[in-house]
């Protein structure tokens, strides 16, 4: 078990492309840390520089206090599970799994009850002898993941591995993961570009953009208090929403000044914060699950606002509906019972106590 | 029912209106279609294999004169033959060497190349593909010039570094390491594609996750590139048996079976007995000879290649 460290890390390839700028991150001992971006925002290649299989251009990874730069994959005690399983074909799940610990020739008897625990612990002891062709995409999962717990490493390494899963499965596979974590305790990274993944695995989530870190916290930190338009746009599905609008003062209250004359009031408890940035242009920022159909609530400072939905979906437990304000795309979830159809204005509650102000020159969250 | 209600009404007519029909069905089954399809190909097939492999076979069962029906009499003969035996020997010393030395040369050039990076590979490999290229005749003629005792420019190398001069067609020993030597340098950059090819099917994950998994370059090469290639590596070594088990060029142009019919191997001996000392029946018994050997080698690494295609693909 260790902690993990990047400082100012640096991935440069030829031609000055910076995949990496300068990363600075400290792992936890036994914490569960997921690395979540869009793709080709640095995260693959910041997991892969912990990994040993890219180097370093800069800075400096330590991994249990011992700085790695130099130190080849198989000397950093590190285990990595990839997205498409990479199992030797030639061999049976059951020497998949022995395989790195013959390599260090581990006495038989060891190996073959950690291999039978790690297929205990995965449910996979009925495989042990059937080859990688001969296994279903969860099941090829589950072995590529007891190749990594055989080895009980200091680290583990997932990069993408539900990627390649059918919806459902990756659902499964997902909660499997977190089980096999609590289990074995030891210190994860682990990179998708699924948020929702990021959000129901981690203890903290690291979202990445053009090979920055946006943000690292507590999934419901990141959720509740984004510190940037990305980070607000990239947590959360469906996505916030953005709307243009002004923030102006009368009579020592604060309101923002929307498209097409809509007018909602800025909670009071916000005044204080806001009060700077008055009279200015700021972008509007709700999640659709705090812009609700018109209805009797416990939330305290619902603003009124009526729109005319575009597109109606009904999901089941929760009806979508999108609008289009000003050019802005929104949407708002609302009750399965609520009559809405396309066309006809539906009235809607904001709720500003979870109200977000963006500052559209910095793009940072006021 | 047509036919039926036709056959009813008149005799003849009803009869042959049936009989057309029936043959239209026939005519229309897929596996009629499927083998009137595939008829070209059998023809090729017999003609070109099937035939001339009976007729060999028959060749050989005729006396000297080809008037009457010898049995297995040539082949008893040549298995009393000492020159035979030593044939078989070279042929055998001849093939397995070189082949094993095309593989892992093969093998090493492919290797190479395929750490180069791609845009400056495609010189390389044009470069390396010369020697398999250019017809082997013409090839084998300079080697032979480059062998020759008089003005061989490979002893006026090997004199600069002090080597005393080889006698590389005069000795049966130098003479057999010489033909193996062109044959490496022709057949080799066969391998060296081949093997290019299968090595960048090998997906890079496989040693990325052998890399994390502890092993070193020699056991990523053990345990992944090997097995992984385990089948083109078989294909390529037996279809390369069975050509360098047939060769004749080489032989033919560098020692014409000498010194003392020490260097012949199969295909020149069987030219040699078969055509210019006329006894076609005794060549086709020569040629015939290393029919079983290859077939047996080829069963079991075709058995092999269809069990691991069944197991990993």
């Amino acid at each position: 078990m260790a902690q993990v460290s990047l400082r100012r890390i640096v991935k440069a390839y030829e031609g000055d492309v910076q995949a990496v700028k300068g990363i600075d991150l400290e792992i936890a001992d036994h914490e569960f840390v997921v690395l979540v971006g869009p793709s080709g925002c640095g995260k693959s290649t910041t997991l892969r520089m912990i990994a040993g299989l890219e180097e370093i251009t800069d800075g400096e990874i330590a991994i249990g206090g011992t700085i790695v730069n130099d130190i080849p994959p198989r000397d950093r005690d590190i285990a990595m599970v990839f997205q498409n399983y990479a199992l030797y074909p030639h061999m049976s799940v059951y020497e998949n799994m022995a395989f790195g610990l013959t390599l260090r020739k581990f006495p038989k008897a060891e190996i073959d009850k950690r291999v039978k625990e790690a297929a205990r612990i995965l449910d996979i002891t009925p495989l042990l002898e059937r080859k990688p062709k001969a296994l279903s995409g969860g099941q090829r999962q589950r072995v590529a993941m007891g190749r990594a717990i055989v080895r009980d490493p200091k680290v583990f390494l997932f990069d993408e591995p539900l990627s390649n899963l059918d919806a459902k499965l990756r659902v499964q596979m997902r909660t499997e993961i977190k089980k096999v974590h609590q289990t074995v305790n030891t210190t994860t990274v682990y990179v998708t570009h699924d948020q929702v993944e990021a959000m129901t695995l981690a203890d903290r989530v690291v979202v990445m953009n053009h090979g920055v870190i946006e943000q690292v916290g507590p999934p419901q930190e990141l959720y509740h208090n984004p510190a940037t338009r990305f980070v607000a746009g990239f947590i959360g599905s469906p996505a916030m929403n953005f709307i243009p609008a002004r923030l102006e003062e009368a009579s020592g209250a604060l309101r923002l000044q929307l498209p097409q004359g809509i007018v909602l009031d800025v909670p009071e408890a916000r005044t204080a914060r806001y009060r700077q940035h008055a009279g200015k242009p700021v972008l509007f920022g709700i999640r659709p699950e705090h812009l609700t159909d018109d209805k009797p609530t416990d939330k305290t400072n619902p603003a009124p606002l009526s729109l005319t939905p575009e597109v109606i979906e009904p999901m089941g437990m929760e009806t979508l509906a999108h609008f289009k304000l000003d050019g802005a795309e929104i949407s708002a979830r609302l009750d399965p019972a609520t009559p809405a159809s396309v066309g006809a204005p539906l009235r809607l509650i904001a709720h500003m106590d979870q109200m977000h102000l963006i500052d559209p020159t910095t793009d940072r969250v006021l | 029912m047509a036919a039926d209600g036709s056959l009813a009404m008149s005799g003849t007519a009803g009869v042959s209106a049936g009989r057309a029909n029936s043959l239209q069905r026939f005519a229309r089954r897929r596996s009629t279609i499927a083998f009137v399809m595939t008829l070209p190909l059998l023809v090729v097939i017999v003609g070109l294999v099937a035939y001339p492999a009976a007729f060999g076979i028959y060749l050989s069962m005729l006396n000297r004169r080809m008037t009457a029906f010898a049995g297995t009499l040539n082949f008893e003969l040549l298995f009393e033959s000492e020159t035979f035996w030593m044939v078989a020997f070279q042929s055998c010393f001849f093939a397995i060497t070189a082949v094993l030395l095309k593989a892992s040369i093969g093998f090493w050039l492919a290797h190479m190349l395929h750490h180069i990076p791609n845009n400056r590979q495609r010189k390389w490999r044009g470069m390396l593909l010369v020697p398999w290229v250019i017809p082997p005749a013409l090839s084998t003629l300079g080697w032979w010039w480059m062998f020759d005792p008089s003005y061989s420019s490979i002893n006026w190398l090997l004199s600069i570094i002090s080597v005393p001069e080889v006698p590389w067609l005069g000795h049966h020993w130098w003479a057999r390491i010489a033909i193996i030597m062109v044959n490496v340098w022709i057949g080799a950059p066969f391998f060296m594609i081949m093997y290019l090819a299968a090595l960048k099917s090998v997906p890079e994950q496989l040693y990325e996750a052998a890399a994390i998994d502890g092993a070193t370059s020699w056991q990523r090469l053990r345990y992944v590139t090997l097995p992984m290639m385990a089948n083109i590596i078989s294909i390529t070594v037996l279809f390369s048996l069975i050509v360098t088990f047939a060769n004749y060029d080489i032989v033919r142009v560098l020692t014409n079976g000498g010194p003392r019919d020490l260097t012949h191997v199969f295909a020149s001996y069987a030219f040699q007995v078969g055509i210019l000392s006329g006894n076609i029946p005794r060549g086709a018994a020569v040629s015939l000879f290393m029919f079983p050997i290859l077939a047996i080698c080829a069963f079991f690494v075709l058995r092999s290649v269809t069990r691991r295609n069944k197991e990993q693909m």
